[in-house]
């Protein structure tokens, strides 16, 4: 490899990492636009209507408040523990963004540029392992309080993100199965084209509709939102393991917990929803005319279908936080264990039986 | 010589981190310094080209059992952990002892060969069939017993705990 090689090599790093970043900061932000939009028109309410075009600037205006917010840490906190909490929740959910792929590879000036950082062979493993990463900054920020609030938000969260940490594992497990590859890109190109009766693309989800549904609720309740949200359930833990951070530390947290949301519906996007292959085939498109023969990003409009099927997996979160009563502690435990567990098993036997009658 | 520096850096952020878990007066400072040492591990991991092992460090040892030391740790009374000196008198037994061990150590490993014959799982044969694919095909065929008694020896150790923990229905 030469000098110009190695160069390229870094600028393409640097620079992808940070589009990469750019991406989840400005999605952490207008995610909480999108989720204040949809609960209040769910509610017959308007949301955020001043700051901006329908308050379009809302996100920049919280942000900026948090910015200037005083810093308050406890006297009898642990101060190195309470400071590196909230950095442990953000960075494991940060980047873990970089083996998601966006899109296929496109050529600029006889170069290949892929719309991903990294192609891992254990791209999946990866990830899995960075998420959980976030129960630590969880536990730590509950701990280090010293504020028992805290400390049970802290210890509910945990056990959940482990208990449903591994019914997601086991949904995992048959998707994987069916594409022989742990690799993220892989296991999109393995789901590209017809499926099902010619007519449904060839995707996981309607091959693993079980699987499906198991990863979509374990998401849910890894990522601690309704109606798994006993970690910060209002009414009994004032807010559960972030009650005593303020200001930016506070804001952390937030966007952590954010970016969780958007990585584990990029997971769902690549594992079940097809990835970047198209919702409706190139084909359907050149047939109307006066298209151009679909008009997108970088010539190719794989990246959109993307970012649609994304946003549309994260509207079920939004849609299940305005609809569903939060669960109680006990029935959280036996739906994890009792119910999924056994079910998520039970998939991966019928789909061990399926592939071998089927080849 | 990237390599080298690479080593020479895991390997001493996992000495000094070692040293750190051992030295903390607060046992949980003790458990979040295994963290780094857990990370760095799968780096010296990567740098030997199984990227597979590396990330199920990260996954079972710093995702799971860890975060298993640290509640238990947490919920523990550590106060009475805190206020007994580190130091004391047992040092005068155990830390001759421990050099004596620690110089039998640096014997045999100075002593040692380290040029052991080349199996047929080479980096270049890894990158061709891939990471995970080949510790996946080892484990199912030559080693299937040994993983399947892991497997038993693991069941036991959870039924025991369900076990214990489990109410006596009288």
């Amino acid at each position: 490899m030469g000098i110009i090689d190695l160069l390229v090599l870094t600028i393409y790093i640097v620079a992808g990492g940070a589009l990469i970043m750019v991406f989840t900061l400005l999605n952490t932000a207008y995610l909480t636009y999108y989720e204040r939009k949809v609960m209040a028109h769910m509610q017959q309410r308007l949301g955020p209507m001043h700051t901006g075009y329908h308050g379009l600037l809302q996100p920049l205006a919280d942000g900026l408040k948090l910015f200037f917010k005083e810093d308050i840490i406890p006297s009898q906190a642990d101060k190195a523990v309470f400071i590196l909490a909230p950095l442990m929740g953000l960075i494991p959910a940060f980047i873990s963004f970089a083996v998601v792929p966006f899109g296929p590879k496109f050529t600029v000036m006889g170069h290949e540029v892929p719309l991903y950082l990294a192609d891992l062979n254990i791209s999946l493993l990866y990830v899995l392992a960075l998420s959980s990463m976030g129960a630590y900054g969880i536990i730590m920020a509950g701990w280090s309080s010293n504020s028992k609030y805290a400390l049970m938000g802290g210890l509910r969260s945990s056990s959940q993100v482990i208990s449903y940490e591994i019914a997601m594992g086991l949904s995992l497990i048959s998707v994987l199965m069916m594409s022989g590859s742990l690799s993220l890109v892989e296991i999109t190109k393995a789901q590209a084209g017809a499926g099902l009766l010619g007519i449904l693309p060839n995707w996981n989800v309607f091959c693993q509709p079980v699987a499906f549904i198991i990863y979509l609720i374990a998401s849910i309740a890894e990522t601690n939102r309704a109606p798994f949200d006993l970690p910060e359930a209002e009414n009994e833990l004032v807010a559960g393991f972030h009650v005593e951070y303020s200001g930016m530390r506070f804001a952390y947290f937030f966007m952590a917990e954010y970016a969780n949301m958007l990585m584990v519906s990029c997971l769902a996007v690549v594992l079940f929803l097809g990835g970047w292959n198209p919702i409706i085939p190139r084909s359907v498109f050149e047939m109307v005319p006066g298209l151009g023969g679909y008009i997108g990003f970088i010539g190719d409009p794989a990246v959109w279908w993307f970012i649609i099927k994304l946003y549309a997996y994260f509207f079920l979160f939004l849609w299940f936080r305005a609809t569903l009563p939060r669960l109680r502690y006990d029935q959280l435990m036996k739906l994890g264990w009792k119910i999924m567990l056994p079910v998520a098993l039970a998939n991966i036997l019928v789909t061990g039986i399926v592939m071998t009658f089927l080849n | 010589m990237l390599l080298q520096t690479g080593f020479i850096y895991f390997a001493t952020v996992i000495v000094v981190c070692a040293l750190m878990v051992i030295t903390r007066k607060n046992p949980v400072h003790s458990v979040l310094f295994m963290l780094p040492l857990f990370f760095h591990v799968a780096g010296i991991f990567i740098m030997l080209n199984a990227e597979f092992v590396a990330a199920v460090q990260v996954l079972v040892y710093a995702g799971a059992i860890m975060v298993l030391f640290l509640f238990v740790v947490m919920l523990l009374n550590i106060q009475k952990e805190r206020v007994r000196p580190r130091v004391g008198l047992k040092w005068t037994f155990t830390a001759p002892l421990g050099l004596t061990l620690f110089g039998f150590l640096v014997a045999i490993l100075v002593r040692s060969q380290y040029n052991g014959t080349q199996g047929s799982f080479t980096i270049e044969a890894v990158k061709q069939i891939g990471n995970s694919q080949a510790i996946g095909q080892v484990l199912y065929t030559d080693f299937l017993f040994p993983f399947e008694v892991a497997s038993v020896i693991l069941l036991v150790a959870m039924v025991g705990a369900i076990v214990l923990a489990k109410k006596r229905l009288d």
